[in-house]
């Protein structure tokens, strides 16, 4: 899932600084299933701006869609909407306030700070990166847990002198990735796997930006 | 007789005990800073290394303290980190370090931007340790990453780390297995205070054909011996030495014992040398040496 973290109001009340009709739009796709950006938090925050003393001045309306990263999708459902609009606040991930962006001529303003690509554990309440897209999938050599995006300096083979008590020097509540790897290979049976020199990883499938074939 | 390019090498290949030493960059421009701790440790180091901004604090970089040092006649080891650059700039600055007469290269992962005083910093890691040391070799053995030939092959000689107090200490003895492999010559460790850890590196890599030298930084008092055990990973402090600390009525000369009695304790183990790292108390280093007898 995308993981999304909402703006602070003054950030926000500085981007929409003059508009006068605001037309707030969640996402239902991933930020949606989180409950981070969808039909829900987009009526929440339009309660938000009626607390602020420079949004409560702003008239919104709310709407929700089903994908904001669609483009059929977002103007089959905004564009009668848009058209009585200033700008756009989309609740989306990065990629989805750019396909907004591009499918009306007002401006289109991200509500989020776009965070990672997580999970969210069930015993917990917090967002956890479990995947960087290095477009060079290696968790199959690594018990499933990827030391790219689960050790802060990427490393590939092995723990840095940094482990403290398996967890890592940038923050001692963070586990060590690479304690992780051990011992889920050893669990496997397949710790022999540590011990292949694993080769620099290629970056050049991670120029910005990318594309695909569908 | 296998080929050396550079003393530190000829001296661990002779048998003598071997003492290599560290100097800290200054924050700022002064050389003086440089040239002073390289006065205090020429006569009793073979070689000296030269830290890469370490914690990712901004200092002079590694280089040009290397070139001071070897102007005046303290063999330089040159540290490098994967921290802050990439496989072209690693590669490009050792062909420039070998071009500038530096023969002793310490590859590192380096520690990460945000332990530093630059956290906003972005953190390079385009590489790890073992890769660095592949790449190294491949350089010395006349080629780059890339496979492209050089017109003249960097004569050096390639240390990494080895942290022997991590817990668990498998998975470091499995990384620095990769690291010889990838054509580790020589290893320095972490800060060690404790004969048992000591004693357990040199069981857990008896197998492994390389010359290791103990690091180890004079505790200068009880402040830092706790800060050490608490915050260093891998790093323990033995209750009677920090007894001995805590009961000291001069605490530079029990400093200096204490580490005179480290030293002679590696030499007795069995280790071809040491690693110091003076931390400010580099005019005390030959009375450590000293009075540990191993000369």
């Amino acid at each position: 899932m995308i993981i999304v973290e909402t703006k602070k109001i003054e950030e926000l009340a500085e981007s929409l600084a003059g508009k006068k009709k605001v037309l707030i739009v969640g996402c239902n796709g991933c930020v949606g299933i989180h409950q981070q950006g969808g039909e829900r938090q987009a009526e929440e925050l339009a309660e938000l701006f009626k607390l602020d003393k420079v949004l409560k001045n702003v008239d919104t309306t709310v709407t929700s869609i089903l994908r904001q990263c669609d483009k059929s999708i977002v103007k089959d459902a905004l564009t009668d909407l848009a058209a009585e609009a200033d700008a756009i606040l989309s609740m989306a991930c990065g990629a989805g306030v750019q396909v907004v962006a591009e499918s009306f001529d007002i401006p289109a303003l991200p509500a989020h700070n776009t965070s990672f690509i997580g999970v969210q554990e069930r015993e917990s309440e917090t967002f956890y990166e479990r995947c960087v897209a290095c477009g060079n999938c290696i968790l199959h050599l690594t018990g499933g847990i990827c030391p790219v995006t689960r050790c802060p300096k990427s490393h590939m083979n092995g723990p840095c002198g940094g482990l403290y008590n398996g967890k890592c020097e940038t923050d001692k509540n963070r586990d060590c990735a690479w304690i992780l790897i051990y011992n889920r290979l050893k669990a496997l049976g397949e710790l022999d796997r540590l011990k292949t020199i694993m080769e620099p990883k290629d970056f050049s499938k991670k120029t910005h930006p990318r594309s695909q074939e569908a | 007789m296998a080929k050396y390019y550079s003393k530190l090498m000829e001296s661990v290949a002779s048998k003598e005990f071997t003492i290599s030493g560290e100097i800290d960059p200054p924050k700022g421009s002064n050389r003086k800073v440089i040239e002073h701790q390289t006065e205090l440790l020429k006569p009793h180091c073979v070689a000296a290394n030269v830290t890469d901004n370490p914690l990712g604090i901004v200092i002079m970089n590694t280089l040009a303290p290397c070139v001071i040092m070897q102007e005046m006649g303290l063999e330089a080891i040159y540290q490098a980190t994967c921290r802050d650059r990439n496989r072209i700039a690693l590669q490009s600055d050792v062909l420039g370090a070998a071009a500038l007469g530096m023969k002793n290269i310490l590859a590192l992962s380096g520690d990460h931007t945000v332990m530093g005083d630059h956290p906003q910093a972005k953190p390079v890691f385009d590489l790890d340790s073992v890769q660095l040391t592949a790449a190294i070799r491949g350089l010395v053995n006349g080629h780059d990453m890339a496979g492209k030939e050089l017109d003249v092959a960097p004569q050096m000689h390639i240390g990494v780390a080895l942290s022997p107090g991590l817990e668990p200490i498998e998975p470091e003895i499995i990384k620095f297995e990769k690291k010889i492999e990838a054509g580790a010559e020589f290893a320095q460790t972490q800060c060690v205070y404790d004969t048992k850890v000591l004693e357990r590196i040199l069981d857990l890599t008896s197998h492994l054909d390389i010359p290791i030298l103990p690091g180890i930084a004079p505790l200068k008092s009880v402040g830092m011996a706790k800060f050490m055990a608490k915050n260093v990973p891998g790093v323990t402090i033995p209750d009677e030495m920090l007894k001995e600390l805590v009961e000291s009525k001069d605490i530079k000369e029990t400093t200096i014992n204490i580490t005179a009695q480290l030293i002679a304790d590696i030499k007795d183990l069995g280790f071809p040398g040491v690693h110091i790292m003076p931390v400010g108390m580099d005019a005390e280093v030959g009375e450590m040496i000293k009075r540990s007898g191993v000369r």
